[in-house]
């Protein structure tokens, strides 16, 4: 393992404020670290617990959410419902070991293109620093305490053949 | 009688409430007994496993499973009727989705073991002994199953065809499958046996469930005088129903308690706890933080509340580190 870890962030923003602030990072060349996947919602509220459950253990090693500031919602009140959904999601992760910012909340509106870059910059930084999650990696080791067993009875003596139980 | 189709039944880690249930058909379980042959049933029957292992492979028509997996005996029981059956039914809430016995996937097997044998009030073992999975005694060897590190659902060892949900399944839904069964008229492979709508569907409280819920607070059952006609959910108490499947005929509403979710989600949902908070903590009332983060507090054991019958099947289905 001498290969620096890159990590991999899925971030999901929302069309009207943070995915137009990640354009205008764009036509601005503002640079930043290239570990995000963006994935563009309509609003934040689109966004299930799911999802970003799916994310981690599709072997993301941090999720990221910007959406609208509070009050500025295209929606009205889709970011209220995103944040009250995370803070208890947040609270699961947390329960499930998976804490220290690798799931992250932002408001972001469509002019803070220099904030895209700084959260990404800083959250690439932060999960680096926390190593890969690397859950289907996971899944695979836990699943091996099976093996032994697997082979051993699906390898037994034919069919119709008696077998004594031990 | 050799034309009897051959059924058997297997518990893994359970509680027995699942055999429970199959005896609560009552009257019904004559006409089972009379289509089928029985040949494995270890609560009730006197079975070896040296008599399954010399079955041909494939000769039992169905066997039902109850239990989550979570010691090797269980793993290898479970491989074993695999291979001997036809269709294996993955039956109740503990073999579908780990049930209360993956709750244990909050913690090490390790810590579980030293709370269990050594920290627990009222333990007297100063010798700190465990059990092994082998020891000798007067020159004789002794076995045990292996405790597993993670506690697994059925599908997550073998092949499952069809999954009975409940905790354990009522009487309806088990008559049901058992006439699927016998019939032939089987739906396709790894269907859940009952209705895929959500619970808050067949619920007499439906009427008063109000469409934004604005909670301000949430309550816990001992804490508050149940409205035995108005919503759960819109009482402040946490009510599984909306992410969870129907087909119980909302037993545990119409018996004054919320839902618990033990039919688990409907085929649309990935994971149930995970669509519980996106349905129901969107629609809180606060709006800051702090506010939010007072609301949450009245839920102290979220992990246990929204996947009290699912841990399993959680997306990330243990904990970590």
């Amino acid at each position: 393992m001498t290969e620096k870890f890159e990590p991999k962030i899925v971030a999901f923003f929302c069309n009207w404020c943070t995915y137009t602030a990640a354009d205008l990072a764009g036509v601005s060349r503002l640079k930043y670290a290239p570990n995000v996947r963006v994935i563009r919602v309509m609003c934040s509220g689109r966004v299930d617990p799911q999802f970003v459950l799916e994310a981690f253990a599709r072997g993301a090693d941090g999720v990221l959410l910007g959406g609208c500031h509070p009050g500025d919602c295209h929606y009205a009140e889709g970011n209220y419902k995103t944040l009250r959904r995370m803070r208890m999601l947040e609270r699961m992760l947390r329960g499930m070991g998976i804490h220290d910012g690798r799931f992250r909340l932002e408001w972001i509106s469509g002019a803070e293109g220099d904030k895209v870059r700084t959260v990404v910059n800083d959250m690439t930084e932060k999960v680096r620093a926390l190593g890969p999650l690397d859950l289907p990696g996971k899944f695979k080791e836990w699943d091996k305490e099976m093996e032994e067993l697997e082979t051993q009875v699906n390898s037994g003596p034919a069919k119709g053949e008696a077998v004594h139980a031990r | 009688m050799p034309d009897k189709p051959k059924v058997a039944f297997y518990w893994c880690a359970s509680c027995g409430g699942c055999e429970e249930a199959v005896v609560d058909l009552a009257e019904d379980i004559l006409k089972v007994v009379e289509a089928v042959d029985i040949v494995l049933w270890p609560v009730a029957m006197d079975f070896k496993k040296s008599d399954i292992e010399a079955r041909p492979d494939k000769s039992i028509a169905a066997s039902f499973i109850n239990g989550a997996v979570r010691t090797s005996e269980q793993e290898e029981w479970a491989r074993l009727l695999r291979r001997k059956s036809q269709v294996v039914v993955s039956f109740g809430a503990c073999a579908n989705s780990g049930g209360i016995p993956a709750l244990a996937n909050q913690f090490h097997k390790e810590d579980i073991l030293k709370f269990v044998y050594e920290d627990c009030p009222g333990v007297d073992n100063k010798a700190k002994t465990r059990p092994q999975t082998e020891c000798k005694d007067e020159g004789r060897t002794l076995s045990l199953p292996e405790l597993r590190e993670t506690v697994r659902s059925l599908d997550q060892v073998i092949e499952v065809d069809y999954y009975l949900p409940g905790c354990p399944p009522t009487p309806k839904v088990i008559m049901a499958a058992v006439q699927a069964l016998l019939s032939g008229k089987l739906p396709p492979r790894g269907t859940v046996l009952s209705p895929d709508i959500a619970l808050c569907e067949e619920c007499k409280r439906k009427d008063s469930k109000p469409a934004d819920l604005s909670l301000a607070e949430f309550k816990r059952p001992h804490q508050v005088l149940i409205d035995p006609e108005k919503c759960l959910l819109a009482q402040g108490l946490v009510c599984m129903g909306p992410a969870t499947r129907s087909g119980c005929e909302a037993l545990c509403p119409a018996g004054n308690m919320p839902c618990t979710g033990c039919f688990g989600p409907t085929s649309r949902v990935k994971d149930q706890g995970a669509k519980f908070v996106s349905s129901v903590f969107s629609n809180i009332a606060p709006k800051e933080e702090k506010e939010i983060d007072a609301v949450l507090d009245g839920i102290p054991d979220p992990i246990g509340s929204f996947y009290r019958y699912g841990l399993s099947k959680c997306l990330l289905r243990r904990k970590l580190n």
